[in-house]
């Protein structure tokens, strides 16, 4: 079966390098899935989890705020921020979930709104990442 | 000339305190290990985005985008990195310095630029010159994490979107090695030149490369600024180090120079002692 490299890069640190047989990302315009041999692109994420297929196995990461690029060989994610599902700290992230979305309830002004809205969307990302339920 | 036990405080005294500037050399020399680390850990990030950018950039000449974009100047930003704390020897001396001089040089009245500081001992400096920061942050970790940073950086690169400023440029100390640090002006943004690192490819973009570059651009500034952030912290745990170790280099020469002292003022004491007996027992014969 033919793979493809794949690199998860984040500003603290390399994350996750593999050989994987296809790779699935939320995309800005959607999901996108990449097999071997794709033609060299660059998109950027969305916040959500990437799906990494092996022979038998998937492997989840979450990531938020970042871009994918893709050449025929690697694939390259580079995200502010991505964790695989054994590195979340569930509490801290139903944490922050909590206070996002007591946040939603208080509706104060415009920004704080979008902020706490992408706060809650990082935060259940991560919990649907660790609970393996994408 | 001072008593015996003048003298015997003061080695004493120095003594505890190279104890303390040596605790701190180790402290500051693995804190400077752990900095290195994580100012490497975060090159290859740096790489790809770099290359990604300038590869966009390149490809396709019609792109355009305002963070690329140079207007003209009403109001400069300087970012200045310093530290929270000092004996650091001239860390933050020699940053201020540099800005000072080219604050002087460039404006004749404080409105026409505003400081964004990280660190307190440059707010506290601008802070009584009477400067404009408008963004400050202090008490960052030792080895600030990305999001740690996050706020700053986003509030740099919003205040050049909306028109607060239009440059912003960046002073901190580049660790070149332990021993020496060299005070560093980058030009964040707007960002006019974008090199390349290596071989750069062309690109199918999804959905086009205005959107990706709307994207790509804030994050770029973003991470230039935590790639310097990055290389103050390991520049100031390592004057930090080297401060600390001339300081116990300096007691321990003190030590030297009263223990000497303090022997001769023992030795003239006996002496003094013998010859006052000698005196006693030929006065008696």
């Amino acid at each position: 079966m033919k793979t493809i490299t794949v690199n998860i890069v984040t500003p603290d640190g390399p994350v996750y390098d593999s050989e994987v047989s296809m790779v699935i990302a939320v995309t800005a315009t959607g999901e996108m899935g990449v097999l071997p041999g794709h033609i060299p692109t660059v998109a950027p994420l969305g916040i959500g989890a990437v799906r990494l297929k092996k022979e038998n196995s998937t492997e989840l990461v979450a990531v938020s705020g970042g871009f994918l690029e893709i050449r025929p060989e690697k694939v390259t994610i580079l995200a502010q921020s991505a964790e695989t599902a054994t590195e979340i700290d569930l509490a801290r992230a139903q944490e922050s979930a909590k206070r996002a979305e007591a946040l939603l309830q208080a509706r104060k002004d415009e920004i704080d709104y979008k902020r706490a809205e992408l706060a809650l969307k990082r935060a259940m990302n991560r919990i649907n990442v660790y609970e393996g339920n994408i | 000339m001072a008593s015996l036990r003048d003298i015997k405080t003061r080695i004493t005294s120095t003594k505890k305190t190279s104890q303390i500037t040596k605790a701190m050399q180790m402290v500051s020399a693995s804190k400077l290990n752990k900095a290195e680390m994580s100012a490497k850990a975060f090159v290859p990030y740096m790489e790809k985005i770099q290359d990604v950018v300038a590869s966009i950039a390149a490809g396709s000449s019609d792109v355009s985008n305002p963070m690329m974009m140079a207007r003209p100047v009403k109001k400069t930003a300087y970012l200045v990195i310093t530290s929270d704390r000092g004996l650091v020897g001239g860390y933050n001396s020699n940053i201020l310095r540099t800005v000072m001089a080219k604050i002087n040089e460039r404006h004749t009245s404080s409105d026409e630029f505003v400081i964004l500081s990280v660190g307190r001992k440059g707010r506290d400096f601008f802070a009584k010159k009477g400067y404009n920061i408008i963004e400050s942050s202090i008490g960052l970790p030792d080895h600030p994490a990305f999001a740690d940073i996050k706020e700053i950086t986003r509030k740099a690169v919003g205040m050049f979107a909306d028109g607060t400023y239009d440059e912003v440029y960046m002073y901190y100390n580049h660790y070149v090695s332990a021993i020496s640090q060299e005070v560093t002006e980058k030009k964040v943004l707007p960002l006019t030149d974008i090199q390349p690192t290596g071989s750069t490819a062309s690109y199918e973009f999804d959905p086009s490369a205005e959107a990706i570059l709307e994207v790509l651009l804030p994050q770029y500034a973003e991470s230039l600024i935590f790639g310097a952030l990055l290389d103050g912290k390991a520049s100031e745990h390592a004057a930090s180090m080297t401060a600390m170790k001339s300081a116990t280099d300096n007691a321990s020469e003190l030590i030297g120079d009263l223990t000497l002292v303090y022997n001769r003022a023992r030795q003239a004491a006996i002496t003094q002692e013998i010859t006052e007996i000698v005196g006693g027992a030929a006065a008696l014969e």
